[in-house]
């Protein structure tokens, strides 16, 4: 039998198990639109800008693993996807984007709403396609999904003619895909893995650094394996939080601009870095020709072009983080680093970067630890870009994996609503708190009307500083206090949330933080805190542009008298 | 680190826009290309690629790999250490007067190039070589005033039976 072009999109979505799809339509993507409503197992939820639809299917992805679909009409529809592409690809998040494009007799000639989007997409995205020929769409999709998700995960656009939705021919789901150039290499080489082994066996001071690919490729089970046989301390990388329980005793926190004090240091000290899944993006690095300068370094990636890119590699394994920890668990001795462990305890005791002054204002580090305390962890938490970000980072011990979900790799504000939105459709029966800042809050504000409309039950915590608050920052640190274009003008935001009849309140001192965490958790439904804080508390530790790692700027010392100990609740 | 001449071979599958990507890829990470020449290759629906790039040993190397992730990329090859055979094609157009004639067809002889064109006061040479080859060919014929001159860019493979499937780690 015969089906139309819209109809074997919806079928092979089908076959994909996707059950969601973020979007918003217009006249070329009108007709698939249109088959959807025969198709009521794909819930479409609709958005308020592309942009959120985008974020949404990442922030769905992030939480399920699955790979998240959003769908756009052409030209303004594809362009606005772009900075939710360009965020997935960024961070290897698994997306299909599926755009609507002009009728195939109008391509090129610069018709109403025809953008290129396959050549504006061809470097933000893993691959791409502009489907021609009917014949080709199922396969298409295919390959589309199985590129999204396999080896490096990152989003794929899939550009559909209008005309070509309403095409009809014979549908047959291809069983595999044929693509002779990718072939993601699964297991790391045995004799790396010996090397790599023996490293791991003579350092005195190794440290196991995780980064996200140890999330994606589902591989936290191994990781401890290996960290508690080899009794290696475990130092991650941001998006690489929750990768290792947080709250684990060979935990020191993620290293980086905004990391622990004491986990930089480790680093610095260390004779061998156990990389997995990470990228040493420079963030992470810092000043990179001064980074980890005794040590030796195992890189475990499943992207060969990863390998070598930054950073000189002693013992180079591509593969899967998890096939690849596995085998090299099965390699391992159980080990001892007592000294080691001691050390960095005291650096941690030293350096207490975690440590919440006593003030009577609302201090973000400590709303973020009540909500850590409140929910007893059990939490997912979804990030805007700013300080906010940072705080949420460091306050809220992760110990589930996934549990952290922020913009890393393009730190892109407006990220946190959105993806908030999409993680709560991913895990609706989890607490998803979004941790927002009041610039980035306000760059996809929009959505309250999605969060509003379909009641999806996540708790936003606004962080309002009135200013944009990170450079902010940057301006009083190293640009001489001069402010320029960082105040912001922020509408009432609970007379806000009120207008899209969510329920809201504003804390305004220290004592209501608490309460207000467990009135919002307590009420079925969304609900959104406005924490009014200062715009002066800047985010420490900070390794200021340019700096090695370990030459930290710690919090100014008025500021550290009550230093609460890092694992205690 | 010094950088140096390196004779990349990729094998592409021919789908539109792969040489767009090939190009965007080496633009958005600033690495230079020296010439580029593209063709058709032994197998049905494969291109072939010679890339010659100016760098690094590490950042050649990034190249290779960067281009390795080109899901439309099926092999790629850094065949610059090997025994290769690279051969250019360009085509000269030499001012010519009937004084100079005699010597500039001497100069072609010696060079094995061919004359495959000719008016009354120009010669069109075709001449066939490694880089070197050409260039020299050129800097003789600069004297009497080249008036045009167009190059394929280099395309190469290896000597004897090994083909260039290996690169791969
Ligand atoms: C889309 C985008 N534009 C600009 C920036 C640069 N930037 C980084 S942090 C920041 C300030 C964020 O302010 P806010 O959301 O209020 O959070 P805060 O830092 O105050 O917690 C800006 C402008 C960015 N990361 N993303």
């Amino acid at each position: 039998m015969k089906i139309t072009g819209g109809q074997i999109v919806c079928e092979s979505l089908l076959k994909e198990g996707t059950e969601v799809i973020f979007g918003i339509l217009g006249g070329q993507i009108l007709p698939l639109y249109d088959t959807l409503t025969q198709y009521p197992q794909l819930k479409h939820i609709l958005m308020g800008h592309e942009q959120g639809a985008a974020h949404a299917a990442e922030g769905y992805a992030r939480a399920t693993g699955k790979v998240g679909v959003c769908l756009a009409t052409s030209g303004p529809g594809a362009t606005n996807l772009v900075t939710g592409i360009a965020d997935a690809y960024m961070d290897s998040t698994p997306m299909v984007a599926i755009t609507g494009q002009v009728g195939r007799p109008f391509i090129g000639k610069d018709a109403f709403q025809e953008i290129d989007i396959t050549g504006v997409t061809l470097p933000i995205t893993k691959h791409n396609y502009i489907v021609t020929d009917i014949n080709l769409l199922a396969q298409t999709i295919k390959e589309a999904f199985y590129l999204a998700r396999t080896g490096r995960p990152g989003p794929v656009l899939i550009d559909l003619p209008r005309d070509l939705q309403v095409e009809s021919t014979e549908f047959n789901y291809p069983s595999k895909v044929e693509l002779t150039g990718y072939k993601p290499n699964i297991n790391g080489h045995p004799a790396q893995l010996k090397k790599a082994a023996k490293l791991i066996t003579e350092a005195k001071k190794p440290i196991l650094l995780p980064g996200q690919g140890v999330l994606i490729s589902g591989a936290c089970r191994e990781l401890k394996e290996l960290a508690e046989t080899a009794q290696l301390p475990v130092v991650s990388t941001m998006l690489g939080i929750s990768a290792f329980p947080a709250t684990h005793a060979l935990y020191f926190g993620w290293l980086g601009m905004h990391g622990m004090a004491y986990a930089n240091l480790a680093v610095q000290d260390a004779d061998l870095i156990v990389a997995v899944g990470m990228r040493f993006d420079d963030r992470a690095t810092s000043r990179v020709n001064a980074f980890a300068p005794k040590a030796h370094v195992i890189h475990i990636d499943i992207d060969p072009a990863e390998i070598g890119k930054n950073v000189r590699v002693d013992v180079p394994i591509v593969g899967d983080a998890r096939a690849v920890l596995a085998a090299l668990n099965k390699l391992m001795i159980p080990l001892e680093h007592g000294e080691w462990l001691a050390q960095l305890s005291e650096w941690q005791r030293e350096h207490p970067s975690l440590a919440i002054r006593e003030a009577g204002e609302v201090l973000p580090q400590y709303v973020i630890r009540q909500i850590w305390e409140a929910t007893g962890g059990e939490a997912t938490v979804v990030t805007g870009v700013g300080q906010h970000q940072m705080f949420a980072a460091q306050h809220f011990f992760y110990d589930k994996p996934g549990s952290f979900i922020s913009s890393g790799g393009l730190g892109t504000m407006g990220f946190e609503l959105p993806a908030a939105l999409g993680a709560k459709v991913g895990r609706p029966d989890e607490l998803v708190w979004c941790v927002a800042g009041d610039g980035s809050f306000q760059m996809t504000i929009q959505e309250l009307s999605t969060v509003a409309r379909d009641s999806i039950g996540i708790k936003v915590a606004i962080m309002n500083n009135g200013v944009l608050g990170m450079v902010h920052q940057w301006q009083s640190l190293f640009y001489g206090q001069r402010y320029m274009a960082t105040t912001l003008s922020c509408p009432d935001f609970v007379k806000l949330a009120e207008a899209y009849g969510i329920p809201a309140a504003n804390i305004t001192c220290k004592g209501d933080v608490r309460p207000a965490i467990e009135r919002a958790i307590a009420t079925p439904g969304p609900f959104i805190l406005n924490f009014v804080i200062s715009p002066d508390e800047n985010v420490y530790p900070m390794v200021p542009p340019g700096a090695a790692l370990h030459e930290v700027i710690e919090a100014p010392k008025k500021e550290v008298p009550a230093w609460s100990r890092r694992n205690t609740p | 680190m010094v950088a140096t001449k390196h004779t990349i071979v990729v094998q592409v599958a021919n789908r539109p826009g792969v040489l767009n990507r090939v190009a965007s890829l080496f633009r958005r990470r600033g690495f230079n290309i020296e010439s580029i020449a593209v063709g058709g290759s032994e197998a049905l629906g494969i291109s072939r690629m010679t890339i010659i790039v100016d760098g690094t040993s590490p950042m050649v190397e990034q190249v290779r790999k960067q281009l390795d992730k080109v899901i439309d990329v099926i092999k790629v090859s850094d065949i610059s250490g090997e025994n290769i055979i690279s051969r250019e094609l360009a085509l000269i157009k030499v001012r010519t007067t009937s004084a100079t004639r005699g010597e500039i067809i001497q100069i072609v002889g010696t060079f094995r190039a061919k004359i495959v064109d000719v008016s009354s006061d120009s010669v069109a040479v075709e001449v066939t070589g490694d880089e070197a080859k050409v260039d020299s060919l050129y800097n003789l014929l600069r004297p009497f005033g080249v008036r045009e001159i167009s190059r394929t860019g280099v395309v190469a493979m290896t000597r004897g039976t090994a083909d260039d499937g290996r690169g791969e780690e």
